[in-house]
């Protein structure tokens, strides 16, 4: 079992775990988390170089590294892993964000406790992104969801008990759905007589779900996933959830477990179910499209830093959605893409909203003003962030949208080209609220005289900003690497919907 | 030549991480000094690629037409098969002459900085902004896709955002930058959807696959139709639209005159010589495309005609002399785009051998010169009277001899008159629109006599009228040395650049020709330019009630140009009450209260309810045992009446 590579993206966690169960002073937590964020990006960075060996020596499998242990056998449940381009991407996303996110909580109350919570929430994510049966998949899932009702009850701020309870309930509703779907897919996963697995790619294989099923089953595990993808309608525990949040919860959050779900929703809704994906599609493409604009329109009204990233999270988002349901290569490459730039710029976002929340006690952009003459450096990677949402060349965001908008507009369906126009509509509207909060918040005089006597970022907020800046311009600079990667996944022998179209 | 290409490109974006990262903890003076010496590098380098391109046969086809080059190409982001944008350097007459102009005006600009922003604060970080924007402005003109000059595109808006919001803790500042960025975005949208719509039928992104063959152009589009016109109309216009709002025509015109509250060395640099011009270069960049459709043509040469007549008028009655300038530049630059639609005859043929294509990037390359000279002249104005009003200047040619008879050069570069350079680059735009049809060129004319008013208007304003009054003591001076050598500079090339057999260099199909004074417009155009000038000496001149008149006699018109026909009335009222009270308001209300409000009812429902049967779990036993009686008897009574 240990020779698996896959595995130690769980143990280092659960070891984490342990080791913060010893430690006796903040220092040692501290050393802890950064020890163990640093062994898993090694770990993932390590996996993606050796990844990429095997693939040049020709290894053309769907997914490689691949394990399984049995763990309940009257189920045929397994704990299964395995890894392609875009699962590795997804590791590489996590163990940074947790790695910054370890910085960005340097100082917090109760430490011990709040590691233990935030590492067993980072335990949940990476086996996720490793696992590749269904219920282990959907174990994880729970593991990385249930902690965030604590983090945020406990360490949260303003009505924090009320958006714990909220943002809780509604991604267990979400789950509710989920986990009717695999249920489903588990009765449907091989043929008359054959015995029943959940294992994705075996499923994937018998192609046995019949379609009036997949009918049935595919919007249950699209909305169940979805709801943490912040669709539109299910969107709103995204705005309270964030606002709500402390720095790290809402890096973390809005950085990788908003992924899970657009990561579900092609992992498993259209992987397993290509006839049904192809034919509802559309649904769901006009909840996402509205999602996109309707998030935009929504955040430039806000004056609540975090209210403006939780929307604008809900437009980009909403984006990584709509291009994976264009069911093409390039689109969902960009989709993919998208949830890595998204992720890292809004961990950024929230990083620096954290910080400069931190020092000024308020999140309300009327009552700041002027905080490049203050913090120079926090405001200049503020900038840097903006402009990466905005879509500046150069910065992850805009290599992320340029093929989504391209792969979607390359639809022959009129339709789809339609709301692809709509789509795009929403580079000004983010430039609008970008630069309405970067004007107000950043440039101007300074508004609270308060606020001179306030100090620029501290050394670990320095090391956690940067590194998330050096990501965003690592993608945005050298896009086409990280689009060769992930593009190899769909192929149309892997991703039978593409097929189809 | 390719190492020359790279370094081109790579010096600037080097320059500007340097400076951007560790300018703060450099002097002034070494940060001024190594931008200068990044640019200087990079000029002498353009330079002998220029060169090099233009006189080397090697970059000849045999039958003398000038070859496209492409110094490198390379994939750096892969769509599908067929669309990939590639980061290259393309070579021909138009980049190699873009590329003179930049280098020019950016050194130059670079120069000048270091007197006009000596002791400012941020001093480095503006030396690191104007690093990046040459970097981006390089990286559109060389670009060898359509998606390339994106690239440049967005930057170029983003360096221009950061460098017009320079003095960050000005409010103006701060809006106009604002402003700026919103306005060009929203162009850009027009033309990211144009290459959307280009790419989707083309298949490709690459200008010369694009330009070389322009019929499988249209085969690819085969008569697709959108919504009434056809869908190359559409991608035409859309990808003009973007070139609209970069070059502030009209009505995305309304961010120009507010960009000025950048430090003026800016203004000269991107609103006047390069970045402005960008969609003037972009419409000639596609130039073979758009001779397909004459539908788009036709919207070029509208548009340019209505806009130069309107800055023109607007450009008349402004008092901050930058607005002025401001003004004057959306004029020139929408002759640029009405000479460029006049070379199309509408028939896929290029009309008098695109006399209008070369004359269009002939009065670029002019008026880059002579504008950044004019821009130039009003930084030191302003720099010595500390500010931007005319009414604050009046009479100072006494004071600042230099600035004087350059500003003078500009203006008669800019009117038209002979021999200085703007006559005759001018003088063939007027040929290529009577040739295409004698009403817009009667138009041009007149707005041309117009910009010869307007200037001379400005420069009797500015250092006749009456004399300068000295205030508290504060005699004003001619500017430091670095601000002076750039104004010599350009004064010199504003008299020369004219004689320049621009045709031997830039045409539309790369085969030089030699151009010819057309001599009945010249002639008139002179006329034009004089009457003009002579009205303004009369009215300007010697301090009278002459122009108080003329705004007595005519008030409404007066007030429109003034106020610049509302146009960012009707803009502020679109943002403001429409875009954010109609629909941003709306729709965040409607989320809160609607969407999260059915979230909450269901919350609220379960809640109500679990309360409403909590009595029934009192714990009390003797409860319990009535209601199992109760519910024991009731089922018994149910079975007797089923039985029975």
């Amino acid at each position: 079992m240990f020779s698996n590579i896959l595995i130690y993206f769980v143990v280092i966690p659960l070891l984490m775990l342990a080791g913060l169960a010893l430690c006796k002073n903040i220092k040692q937590i501290r050393a802890v988390a950064v020890v163990g964020s640093l062994a898993l990006t090694a770990l993932s960075v390590y996996l993606l170089v050796d990844f990429l060996a095997l693939r040049a020596a020709g290894d053309t499998a769907p997914m490689l590294y691949l394990g399984s242990w049995e763990w309940f056998g009257p189920l045929n449940i397994n704990l299964s892993v395995g890894v392609d381009g875009i699962s590795i991407a997804m590791l590489l996303l996590s163990s940074i964000i947790v790695f910054a996110g370890s910085f960005a909580s340097w100082t917090i109350d109760q430490p011990k406790e709040f590691f233990l919570w935030l590492i067993l929430l980072s335990t949940g994510v990476f086996g996720f992104f490793i696992s590749i049966d269904l219920f282990t998949m959907f174990m994880f899932y729970e593991v990385a969801l249930i902690p965030m009702y604590l983090l945020i009850g406990v360490w949260g701020s303003g009505r924090k008990e009320y958006s714990a309870m909220k943002l809780t309930l509604m991604l267990m509703g979400g789950s509710a759905f989920l986990m009717l779907g695999l249920i489903g897919i588990y009765y449907h996963s091989a043929p008359v007589g054959a015995e029943r697995t959940w294992d994705l790619l075996e499923i994937a294989r018998n192609g046995s779900i019949s379609t009036g099923w997949q009918y049935f089953l595919f919007p249950m595990t699209f909305v169940g996933f979805g709801v943490l993808g912040a669709m539109f309608p299910f969107h709103t525990w995204s705005p309270d959830g964030h606002a709500s949040a402390p720095t790290a919860v809402s890096m973390l959050h809005a950085g990788v477990l908003m992924k899970l779900g657009g990561y579900g929703c092609f992992r498993v809704a259209i992987y397993l179910m290509p006839e049904a994906a192809h034919d509802l599609a559309w649904i769901f493409l006009v909840l996402t499209g509205i999602s996109v604009v309707y998030g935009a329109f929504s955040a430039c009204v806000q004056t609540d830093l975090k209210y403006i990233n939780a929307y604008s999270s809900v437009s980009h988002c909403g984006l990584v959605l709509f291009a994976i349901l264009m069911l093409n290569t390039t689109a969902m490459t960009g989709a993919i893409m998208q949830m890595l730039s998204h992720g890292l710029m809004t961990a950024l976002f929230f990083a620096l909203i954290g910080q400069i929340y931190g020092r000024t006690h308020t999140r309300d952009i009327t009552k700041m003003g002027g905080l490049m003459q203050i913090m120079p450096y926090l405001s200049v990677c503020y900038v840097i962030a903006g402009m990466a949402s905005l879509g500046l060349p150069g910065l992850s965001g805009f290599v992320a949208e340029m093929t989504i908008f391209v792969g979607s507009f390359a639809h022959t369906d009129m339709f789809h080209r339609v709301f692809t126009v709509l789509a795009c509509c929403s580079i000004v509207i983010t430039a609008v609220y970008i630069l309405r909060v970067v004007g107000k918040l950043l440039f101007g005089p300074v508004q609270d005289e308060h606020h001179r006597q306030l100090t620029d970022a501290t050394w670990w907020e320095r090391v956690s900003t940067v590194t998330l800046i050096v990501c965003v311009a690592a993608i945005g600079c050298f896009p086409n690497f990280f689009a060769n990667l992930i593009r190899a996944t769909f192929t149309p022998e892997i991703f039978t919907v593409l097929g189809l179209n | 030549m390719t190492t020359l290409a790279i370094l081109i490109l790579a010096i600037p974006l080097f320059m500007f991480l340097l400076l951007g990262l560790l300018g703060m903890k450099m002097s002034h003076k070494l940060a001024g000094w190594l931008g200068c010496l990044g640019m200087g590098t990079t000029l002498v380098l353009a330079y002998t690629t220029a060169f090099t391109y233009y006189f080397d046969p090697e970059y000849t086809s045999e039958i003398g037409q000038r070859l496209q080059v492409l110094l490198f190409n390379e994939t750096w982001l892969q769509f599908t098969e067929k669309l990939v944008i590639n980061i290259g350097f393309l070579l021909d007459p138009i980049s190699a002459l873009m590329l003179v102009v930049i280098t020019t005006i950016s050194f130059l600009v670079h120069l000048y900085s270091l007197g006009y922003m000596e002791g400012e604060k941020g001093f480095q970080r503006y030396y690191a902004f104007l690093s990046l924007f040459s970097f981006s402005m390089l990286l559109l003109v060389v670009a060898t896709n359509i998606f390339q000059m994106y690239i440049g595109w967005e930057l170029v808006g983003a360096s221009s955002y950061l460098l017009i919001g320079f003095y960050y803790t000005k409010h103006s500042a701060v809006s106009a930058s604002k402003k700026a960025f919103i306005v060009t975005r929203f162009a850009d949208l027009g033309f990211l959807l144009g290459i959307l719509i280009l790419s989707f039928y083309t298949e490709t992104f690459d200008f010369i696959t694009l330009t070389s063959n322009p019929d499988a152009v249209l085969t690819r589009f085969g008569g697709a139709t959108f919504m009434g016109a056809s869908a190359l109309t559409w991608a035409l216009i859309l990808i003009f639209t973007g070139g609209m709002g970069k070059s502030a025509m009209m009505p995305l015109h309304i961010w120009l005159p507010d960009a000025m509250e950048g430090p003026t060395p800016v203004s000269a640099l991107i609103h006047a010589a390069t970045m402005v011009v960008a969609g003037v270069f972009l419409v000639a960049r596609m130039f073979p495309v758009y001779l397909l459709d004459f539908d788009a043509t036709l919207f070029i040469v509208c548009v340019g005609g209505i806009t130069a007549f309107y800055a023109a008028m607007v450009a008349c009655t402004q008092i901050d002399i930058k607005r002025v300038l401001a003004f004057s530049t959306i004029s020139q630059i929408a002759f640029m785009m009405v000479s460029l639609g006049v070379a199309s005859d509408g028939m896929g043929i290029p009309s008098h051998h695109g006399l209008g294509y070369m004359a269009s990037m002939f009065h670029m390359f002019t008026h880059a010169m002579f504008k950044a000279l004019l821009f130039l002249g009003a930084g030191a104005l302003i720099h010595a009277v500390h500010s931007n009003d005319y009414t604050a200047m009046h009479g100072l040619r006494k004071y600042m001899p230099i600035t004087h008879v350059t500003f003078l050069i500009g203006c008669l570069a800019i009117a038209g008159i002979p021999p200085f350079s703007g006559f005759f680059s001018k003088d063939e735009i007027l040929a290529a629109c009577y040739h295409w049809h004698p009403f817009i060129g009667l138009w041009m004319s007149m707005v041309a006599g117009l910009t010869a008013f307007y200037m001379f208007r400005l420069y009797y304003l500015i250092f006749w009228w009456k004399e300068h009054k000295v205030e508290h003591g504060h005699t004003p001076h001619e500017a430091p040395l670095p601000m002076r050598i750039p104004l010599i500079f350009l004064a010199a090339v504003s008299v020369v650049a004219g004689f320049i057999p621009f045709g031997h260099f830039v045409t539309w199909d790369r085969m030089p020709y030699d151009i010819h004074l057309d001599l009945a417009v010249a002639g008139s155009s002179i006329g034009i330019a004089l009457v003009a000038i002579f009205i303004a000496y009369k009215m300007y001149c010697h301090e009278n009630n002459a122009p108080a008149k003329m705004k007595a006699a005519l008030p409404a018109l007066w007030d429109w140009c003034h106020h610049r026909f509302y146009w960012d009335e009707l803009y502020m009222f679109i943002t403001h009450k429409i875009i954010f009270g109609l629909i941003c308001k709306p729709i965040a209300w409607f989320d809160r209260h609607i969407i999260d409000g059915t979230m909450d009812a269901f919350a609220i429902v379960t809640n109500k309810a679990s309360y409403a049967i909590r009595g029934l779990q009192s714990g009390q036993v003797q409860m319990y045992v009535w209601v199992y009686l109760i519910g024991a008897l009731l089922l018994a009574a149910v079975g007797i009446i089923c039985v029975f």
